[in-house]
């Protein structure tokens, strides 16, 4: 509920069997409203509570964020991600849960082969290059393909 | 798709006559004379415009002068889409030629990318082409070529070199003869009725019964609202034999698409 009434553009998705309780303790010193990053999903996969998960299948995708090279991986990997976010907003988004300096660059790039525009949507990318029902994305400090 | 190459002369040389005028408030030592400019459509605004700031810059002085930004009637003009993209996105009913004020100051952060380098503008071009061929073939084709072929179409872009740039572009063209089309067929389609971007989705070029798809069964696939059955199939033969460039096939469709909703208001 909590979740649903914060709009969080980007909430981190249980990862698998048991992840979310090792990754809980990590992520509350900075559970950010500041960071834009809703509460955890403390209730991992199996019991969505009163929400009601179609309508918010449809409004948020599943992104993976995979590291690419030195660049420092994020704990949670999977993560829903509201269609309508931009790659730039989750580039931000990156930035900030990486304590990355706003000035450090970041590369977003799909199919480990194109990187994006920044005001491209990542629901659209996730209609063309999305399989398996998630939108896997790499990310990397330095320009990594071209 | 070569057999096309008047259609694709006809696409690449197309050009926009503009008036660039320096914004009202840009701080000048002496009268700014406006400059004028043909545009080549499937560029983009800062790849062409080193005369237009150049020739501002001369009656400025050095400290007033930040990163270049275009604008029209209000609306900042986005580099990284095509040129052809942004006049009939934003200017299509003007008289001509098209008159595009000029800033220096206040960059518009929330609207526009900042492009500091040709570098930029490349790197956005080589993205797109590789976003296409990742459509078109899973990028096979892309990836198969080599870095100096990347830079040539790179260059026949940056240099208006129709030979230099299709020379390597025909090969993301084509197809083996066994397939009928692209695995998916690359576009976009704007709409200037509404502030959300572009409509982009997976395509292919043969229905599920093995007939072509033609431009209309894309457009009653994606983009349902903006025509009916009747004013496409008026239209549709027209336009069919057109073949899709990249580059332009945004700007292109987008037009089309106007084109029928114009129709459609005459009918009603």
């Amino acid at each position: 509920m909590a979740e649903a009434e914060e709009q969080a553009p980007v909430s981190p998705q249980s990862e698998g069997r048991s992840g979310a309780g090792e990754e809980a303790p990590e992520r509350t010193p900075e559970s950010g409203a500041s960071l834009g990053v809703g509460e955890p999903a403390t209730s991992p996969a199996g019991s969505p509570g009163t929400e009601d998960p179609a309508g918010d299948a449809k409004k948020k995708i599943d992104v993976l964020l995979k590291a690419v090279g030195d660049t420092p991986i994020m704990k949670t990997k999977k993560w829903a991600v509201e269609r309508t976010r931009t790659i730039q907003g989750l580039c931000d988004f990156i930035k900030k849960f990486l304590k990355l300096m706003a000035s450090e660059q970041l590369f977003i790039y799909v199919n480990q082969s194109f990187a994006p525009s920044p005001d491209q949507e990542v629901g659209t990318l996730y209609e063309c290059f999305g399989s398996d029902g998630k939108l896997v994305l790499h990310y990397c400090k330095s320009q990594a393909w071209g | 798709m070569t057999d096309d190459k008047d259609v694709l002369r006809d696409v690449w040389f197309g050009r926009i006559p503009t008036c660039f005028t320096l914004y009202q408030d840009e701080i000048t030592e002496r009268e700014a004379e406006p400059y004028y400019l043909l545009l080549p459509r499937i560029s983009y605004l800062t790849l062409v415009t080193d005369k237009v700031k150049k020739h501002f810059q001369k009656v400025m002085r050095q400290e007033e002068v930040n990163e270049i930004w275009f604008e029209y009637e209000g609306t900042p003009l986005k580099w990284h889409y095509p040129i052809g993209l942004l006049f009939d996105l934003h200017a299509s009913n003007t008289a001509l030629p098209w008159s595009i004020t000029v800033h220096f100051k206040n960059f518009p952060e929330k609207d526009l990318l900042h492009c500091h380098s040709k570098d930029v503008i490349e790197a956005h071009f080589m993205a797109c082409i590789k976003e296409a061929d990742a459509l078109k073939h899973k990028s096979q084709v892309i990836n198969e070529m080599q870095k100096k072929d990347h830079k040539q179409l790179w260059m026949g872009l940056q240099n208006d070199k129709f030979e230099q740039f299709w020379a390597i572009n025909r090969k993301l063209m084509e197809y083996p003869p066994e397939d009928s089309g692209f695995r998916y067929i690359p576009f976009r389609i704007y709409q200037a009725t509404t502030e959300r971007p572009f409509i982009q989705k997976l395509f292919r070029p043969i229905a599920s019964g093995g007939q072509l798809h033609t431009l209309g069964d894309l457009l009653k696939d994606v983009c349902p609202s903006a025509i009916t059955p009747e004013v496409v199939l008026s239209m549709i033969e027209d336009v069919i034999t057109l073949s899709p460039v990249w580059q332009e096939i945004s700007s292109w469709l987008w037009s089309f698409c106007m084109e029928v909703l114009r129709k459609q208001q005459k009918l009603l």
